[in-house]
């Protein structure tokens, strides 16, 4: 049987694979989807605390999952946003390339 | 059994994830990215979250890359040309990367209940839906409600950002 540990385990690899996505990639919708990553890994160790959790009456912790489905619904929110501004920036200078866009360089 | 379908859809989870951030086709890295949701969605089942594993599978790998891979293929992207390597921030970046690799191993690891198994669950006759509902609609339902009017701001907010002209 895993332990909770090697769900946290997973899911803290899952949260580093995100993070090298959003630190070494310069494509602003690879940097997108290294966040969708990084949220799910918190969504993973959620639902593992969850089921670790159990209450008196031998069930989850629904309490967890009411939050990884608020989760959810916010980076549904989320990505219809940002997938907007994408568009729009595009729209203005015709590239999604990080370095491009530098105009608010101090 | 259910440690070989969690190592097996954690690797698969983790190697796919791992190819979104390697592809330099950004349509790859979309295909990629669904396959690491779809493992998600299997590990989330083997941890008796079946609500959430199906939402998972509807919202994530449904509509979320769905929305994806239309503003990839609208914006016609290429794959991405090299361009000369900035080394000191790619070290830079590396260096963030295992530092915070170590460092969450390290939490991990010194978790006490880190090694505990998970306890048995009751058998009820309510379906994991109907207590997830539970729970959402009799101890969450003002967050539930603000989440609706968080959509509606999300939706109009995208209409005024496609507009032709951004004022």
């Amino acid at each position: 049987m895993p332990t909770l540990g090697d769900y946290l385990l997973v899911s803290g690899l899952l949260f580093s694979v995100g993070l090298a996505g959003v630190l070494l990639r310069r494509n602003l919708l690879i940097i997108f989807m290294g966040l969708e990553l990084m949220l799910n890994a918190a969504n993973l160790s959620l639902v593992a605390f969850a089921r670790h959790g159990v209450t008196a009456f031998g069930l989850p912790d629904y309490n967890a999952q009411v939050l990884v489905f608020f989760i959810i619904t916010v980076a549904a929110a989320e990505v219809a946003v940002g997938l907007a501004i994408i568009v729009a920036l595009y729209r203005l200078r015709q590239t999604t390339h990080v370095e491009d866009l530098d105009k608010m360089k101090f | 059994m259910l440690t070989i379908l969690f190592w097996v859809f954690s690797v698969l989870m983790l190697a796919s994830a791992a190819a979104v951030v390697l592809f330099r086709n950004p349509v790859n890295s979309a295909m990629s990215l669904v396959l690491s949701f779809l493992a998600l969605a299997a590990l989330f089942v083997t941890l008796d979250a079946y609500f959430i594993g199906v939402i998972q599978v509807l919202v994530y790998a449904g509509a979320v890359m769905v929305l994806f891979l239309f503003i990839i293929m609208l914006l016609d992207l290429k794959a991405e040309t090299r361009r000369k390597l900035n080394i000191a921030a790619l070290a830079g970046g590396l260096a963030v990367l295992g530092g915070f690799v170590v460092l969450i191993t390290q939490v991990i690891k010194s978790l006490p209940s880190a090694s505990d198994k998970f306890p048995a669950l009751a058998r009820t006759g309510y379906s994991d839906t109907y207590d997830v509902g539970m729970a959402l609609f009799s101890n969450f339902n003002l967050p539930f409600q603000i989440i609706g009017v968080l959509l509606l701001v999300a939706t109009v907010g995208v209409v005024i950002l496609s507009r032709r002209s951004l004022r």
